[in-house]
């Protein structure tokens, strides 16, 4: 009991210890320094490491997003200017369609046209023709005719001609007449 | 101290208790605070190295677990109190942190049962390490005139007020931040170490005793246990209270007004 009170007055809890500092200082520095060189650039390493797998792989997805928009985008984009082509070429095709039917349209009228005109020229004359023929067929006929009846050579040209005349126009005024 | 002395002889424990004799041999060196300090290097150093060996992007368990102890200092008593220079000062805190946190816990791990923070002379070490660097730093940051004349004529105070303020401001700076640090987690180690001493001691005694006083006997015990929680909470509580100071300190040198 005695020894025990001598150690209690002897130790005040607030008198620090010489050895005890020395352990202390000597212990706490081997640790700092251990943790200092070894773990914090490690957990540091490690950290950043994380931070930018993170941050990598954010970037990355925008990345991708935005080549996705802008796929869509031009897609889009071509979509309406082939739908604005299409059109374009229907309209186009329609003013071509009536441009030829109208052209055909007055081709044909006018190869009508022309062979209206052509046969109406044929026409005349061939009727200038029938009435030159039919003349001189009636002519010589009726001289004939008249040559006979009257009995007399109508040699004379001139003479016949005129007698032709005389004739077709006593018929002409016979045939007012009636 | 007399007074507490039963019939049956009972020594209730005193500061006494704490001054144990060496481990083995004759030497200052071996008793078992000292021990336990150089057994809590190690386990800090083996834990913290193979935690943090592989700086893994997915980490271990392993890595993990140190990432959350290191992360926590970093962070939270680190980069939140100190600001944009925190990383230069996170090795001192974590090792500050680390090391009285595993030599507090050792106070309730059986068979270690002791902290050996509640030996005054390692606080005195520890509080030295905040207390010297501090200093240096708001010496480095705002050159030594200009930094005594901030701690001692505070500005923006009436020229009146100095008498009373500057002594008491540099004894701020220069004895009760140390002491305070130190004290503060010496006589928590060493009251709560106490304190699981009454409770375990007395109830062994007890048992010893008459048929009464062993029913009494499971009380002592159960409160020893509770305690025992208790001071778990007490000593993760002081590892984060000093690691929180030192940054404080820390952090106010290096701000231009403390």
């Amino acid at each position: 009991m005695k020894t025990r009170f001598a150690a209690e007055a002897a130790a005040n809890p607030l008198i620090p210890h010489t050895a005890e500092l020395i352990v202390g200082f000597i212990a706490f520095t081997l640790l700092f320094l251990v943790l200092r060189r070894a773990v914090v650039p490690m957990f540091e390493k490690a950290f950043a490491a994380r931070t930018e797998a993170i941050q990598g792989g954010i970037e990355k997805a925008e990345r991708a997003q935005a080549e996705a928009a802008e796929a869509l985008q031009s897609y889009t984009a071509q979509l309406a200017d082939a739908r604005g082509e299409a059109t374009k070429i229907r309209e186009e095709a329609r003013v071509q369609g009536a441009a030829i039917i109208e052209d055909l349209r007055s081709r044909a009228q006018e190869e009508a046209a022309r062979i209206t005109a052509q046969a109406h020229a044929s026409i005349e004359a061939e009727r200038q023709a029938a009435i030159t023929s039919l003349r001189l067929e009636v002519g010589s006929l009726a001289t004939d005719l008249a040559s006979k009846i009257v009995g007399e050579a109508l040699e004379d040209q001139a003479r016949q001609s005129r007698v032709v005349d005389r004739f077709l126009e006593d018929l002409a005024t016979e045939k007012g007449r009636n | 101290m007399r007074a507490f002395a039963f019939e049956g002889g009972f020594v209730p424990p005193s500061t006494a208790d704490f001054n144990l004799p060496p481990a083995f041999g004759n030497s200052e060196f071996t008793t078992k605070p000292i021990l336990l300090v150089f057994l809590s290097v190690i386990l800090v150093s083996v834990f913290f190295v193979a935690a943090s060996r592989k700086a893994l992007v997915v980490p271990t368990k392993l890595q993990f677990a140190g990432e959350l102890i290191y992360g926590f200092v970093r962070n939270d008593l680190g980069k939140e109190i100190i600001g944009a220079e925190f990383m230069r000062f996170v090795p001192l805190l974590f090792s500050l942190f680390t090391f009285i946190l595993t030599n507090n816990i050792f106070g309730i791990v059986p068979l270690l049962q002791f902290p050996a923070m509640s030996h005054v002379s390692f606080p005195y070490v520890l509080a030295a390490f905040p207390f010297i660097v501090f200093h240096w730093v708001g010496i480095k940051k705002q050159g030594l005139g200009h930094y005594l004349k901030g701690i001692a004529f505070m500005p923006g105070v009436p020229k009146a007020v100095y008498v009373l303020l500057t002594p008491i401001e540099i004894a701020t700076f220069f004895l009760v931040r140390p002491l305070t640090l130190s004290l503060r987690l010496f006589a928590n180690m060493f009251a709560g170490h106490l304190l699981l001493l009454v409770f375990i001691m007395g109830g062994d005694h007890l048992i010893k005793g008459v048929i009464g006083l062993k029913l009494v006997a499971p009380f002592s015990f159960t409160l020893g246990i509770v305690m025992t929680f208790f001071e778990f909470m007490v000593q993760c509580l002081q590892a984060y209270i000093f690691t929180l100071l030192s940054a404080l300190y820390i952090a106010g040198a290096l701000s231009d007004e403390h």
